[in-house]
């Protein structure tokens, strides 16, 4: 999608399974999008959808028994030069001076993220002597630097504090703080508000905003909320058991969208914009469990529209729809 | 709080909940979490009303106040039972709220820790009609068959134990459980906010449909506007263990008039690009509920405070028919709702 930007990492039919004893469960099952540079990319789905699992692909930092089994994560560096993580040893020089430096990560959960047992300022200060290379006054000022920029107030103060002295709202803050202090090009934020109340919320997606505006860097935001997406994306990837089921500009997909699943997803949340106490419009069925995913089309079971003889047997690829907008579904096929 | 006595099913007054914070060797109360301080609101029969606020408002301790899950330290619950009898539910006795407990059922947040999974459909959603004197075997797994039908599930899964169910469906159980003694008042903390997008509208259609169908009561308590709004026919917004402002559905989300819920409106993103707008960003965090500030409570995040917010708190007021505010400047301002 959108060749005329220059894309900044780029996931190519990316599998992660995990092999357990009862199964293999396929957590990412062929995923493809770009992240474009100083972009902010939505990746969108509900539980099992396997966003995180992609994430976490992307940094190499899949647990056992999961394991990348296929496809390609092109990472350019400055000059353009594209590095296949996924070829990367998860431990060596190479990946860990990716991890952190370039590429920054947001936890959901901002209390179990943080050592219980150093100050929120030491665990930023580790980062950044061990990706700058500066002396421990100089990453001590700069640590500062970092939590007044997140808006903490007093950080003077506040870098000797633990983490569980911090609120919901500044813990996330401090995260933020982590993640920034070695000014990566790409911020990966996995859920960065989903613990957090509204006006809480409304702060850290601003914070988000202004930082990425100062910095130019990419952000890929990992939601469930539609909303969150729709105020703080310029593109959308929506994922569904493991797949990419469309890709768009956030204009497209929600007010475009092509694909069944996302079509009754918008249609089945209640916005505060909808009048009160109408029907909800809901997709049947739920989710199914990873060990019996669905053969063919993984939404074919709940679609409203499935070709019946079709959707059943064989999976659809993603494919080009115009206006840089992408679907993987049958309709959307031109069946000779 | 006028509204005519013999209608109501549930009157709260000016009720209180402190916990107290204990320090040192000796435990000594060293102060009090104003967890609830001083909340009225009324539910008449067979509505939805809801109780909407930020984390450690207190919106849950009132919630558990009204179900006697813990003691209030003052004030009054009064609640009609089926004979019609008013009764204080905050100065009964244990005892005595026994016959009580089956007027009021609750639904609970996480259906993943609220079902035993050592139990089947048969005995979690008959438990509480074998504890309250259904000892026939065949008359309650009829019962519960029908519970199970009424909320959507197959009746043939009442020997399936919890595990082989959905997020989605092991809500239903939890709803199918809360309805099998006929509450009159039904209170619903949170039931689908742990949920899937896609499965929540599936519980949020069931509760209304149960609403009509039975003309079921619902105390409905959730941070999510989006919900609420869909679900309610009045709301109430707390803020630091207060209501701050209490009003009809379309009135609240249209036409606010305290300052903290035009900023809580502004705040929930809208599921539509087009729509982005400037939002009003509030600054700080929640006041700490042990040691409030003084005045109206939200006065230091306000972008309308005036002198006197600082010095006086203001009291819930109504402004206009239903339509309750407590802020000293509400006649003045002109807020903006959803747009």
């Amino acid at each position: 999608m959108n060749d005329q930007r220059t894309p900044l990492l780029s996931v190519r039919d990316l599998k992660t399974y995990f092999f357990q004893d009862e199964g293999t469960v396929k957590a990412v099952d062929g995923a493809s999008f770009d992240v474009a540079r100083g972009q902010t990319l939505g990746i969108v789905g509900e539980s099992g959808c396997g966003k995180s699992v992609t994430a976490r692909s992307i940094l190499r930092i899949v647990e056992a028994p999961g394991r990348i089994v296929g496809g390609q994560i092109l990472w350019y560096d400055a000059k353009g030069q594209p590095t296949d993580l996924t070829q990367l040893d998860p431990d060596g020089h190479q990946m860990r001076s990716l991890r952190g430096r370039e590429i920054g990560l947001i936890f959901q959960e901002p209390m179990t993220s943080f050592s219980p047992v150093h100050t929120v300022g030491n665990q930023i200060i580790e980062a950044i002597r061990l990706h700058m290379g500066v002396s421990k006054a100089e990453a001590r000022r700069r640590a500062i630097e970092a939590l007044r920029q997140v808006g903490i107030p007093q950080p003077e103060r506040r870098i000797d504090d633990y983490a569980f002295q911090l609120s919901g709202g500044l813990r996330q803050r401090a995260m933020i703080a982590v993640a920034l202090s070695c000014d990566p090009r790409l911020l990966i934020a996995d859920e960065p508000t989903t613990a957090l109340d509204v006006t809480t919320q409304a702060q850290i997606l601003d914070l988000l905003r202004e930082l990425q505006q100062q910095r130019g860097m990419a952000i890929m935001l990992i939601t469930h909320n539609l909303g969150v997406v729709a105020e703080m994306c310029d593109d959308v990837v929506v994922m569904y058991l493991g797949r990419v089921v469309e890709v768009g500009s956030v204009d497209a997909i929600f007010h475009q969208a092509k694909h069944p699943y996302t079509r009754a997803l918008l249609r089945s949340i209640p916005a505060i914009t909808t009048p009160p106490r109408v029907k909800l419009h809901t997709i049947t069925g739920s989710i199914p469990h990873p060990y019996n995913r669905p053969s063919g089309c993984p939404f074919h079971p709940r679609c409203p529209e499935r070709l019946r003889g079709l959707c059943e047997v064989a999976e659809p690829a993603l494919r080009a729809v115009g206006n840089g907008q992408s679907v993987s579904c049958f309709l959307y096929e031109n069946r000779a | 709080m006028k509204a005519t006595q013999d209608q109501l099913l549930l009157e709260v007054k000016n009720l209180r909940k402190f916990f107290p914070i204990r320090r040192g060797f000796l435990q000594r109360i060293v102060g009090q979490v104003r967890a609830v301080d001083d909340v009225s609101f009324f539910i008449r029969p067979g509505e939805t009303f809801s109780l909407v606020g930020e984390s450690g408002c207190g919106k849950t301790t009132t919630s558990r106040c009204i179900l006697r899950a813990v003691r209030p330290t003052s004030g009054q619950i009064l609640f009609r039972t089926g004979d019609g009898r008013v009764v204080d539910v905050a100065a009964l006795s244990a005892d005595e709220l026994k016959p009580l407990r089956r007027e009021m059922q609750m639904i609970f947040q996480d259906p993943f820790s609220s079902l035993n999974p050592r139990m089947t459909l048969l005995d979690i959603v008959g438990e509480p009609l074998l504890v309250n004197g259904m000892t026939d075997r065949a008359a309650r797994t009829e019962r519960v068959a029908e519970l199970l039908k009424l909320v959507g599930l197959r009746p043939e899964y009442m020997r399936r134990f919890p595990h082989a169910f959905s997020g989605g469906q092991r809500q239903r159980i939890g709803i199918a459980r809360a309805l099998a003694l006929h509450p009159r008042l039904v209170v619903a903390d949170e039931p689908v906010s742990a949920l899937d997008v896609s499965v929540q509208a599936q519980i949020l259609n069931l509760m209304l449909d149960l609403q009509s169908e039975l003309g079921l009561t619902y105390l409905f308590v959730a941070h999510d506007l989006s919900v609420v709004k869909h679900i309610s026919e009045r709301v109430a917004v707390m803020y630091v263990g207060r209501l701050v402002e209490m009003a009809p559905t379309q009135d609240l989300f249209y036409t606010p008039k305290h300052p903290y819920t035009e900023a809580l409106l502004s705040a929930v993103p809208k599921p539509d690009p087009r729509l982005r707008s400037k939002r009003i960003v509030l600054q700080g965090s929640v006041a700490d509920p042990a040691n409030p500030p003084s005045g109206c409570y939200f006065h230091p995040r306000c972008r309308y405070a005036a002198d006197i917010c600082s010095r006086a708190t203001p009291t819930l007021v109504e402004l206009e028919p239903g339509h309750f505010v407590a802020c000293h400047r509400a006649a003045e301002l002109k807020l903006t709702g959803v747009v």
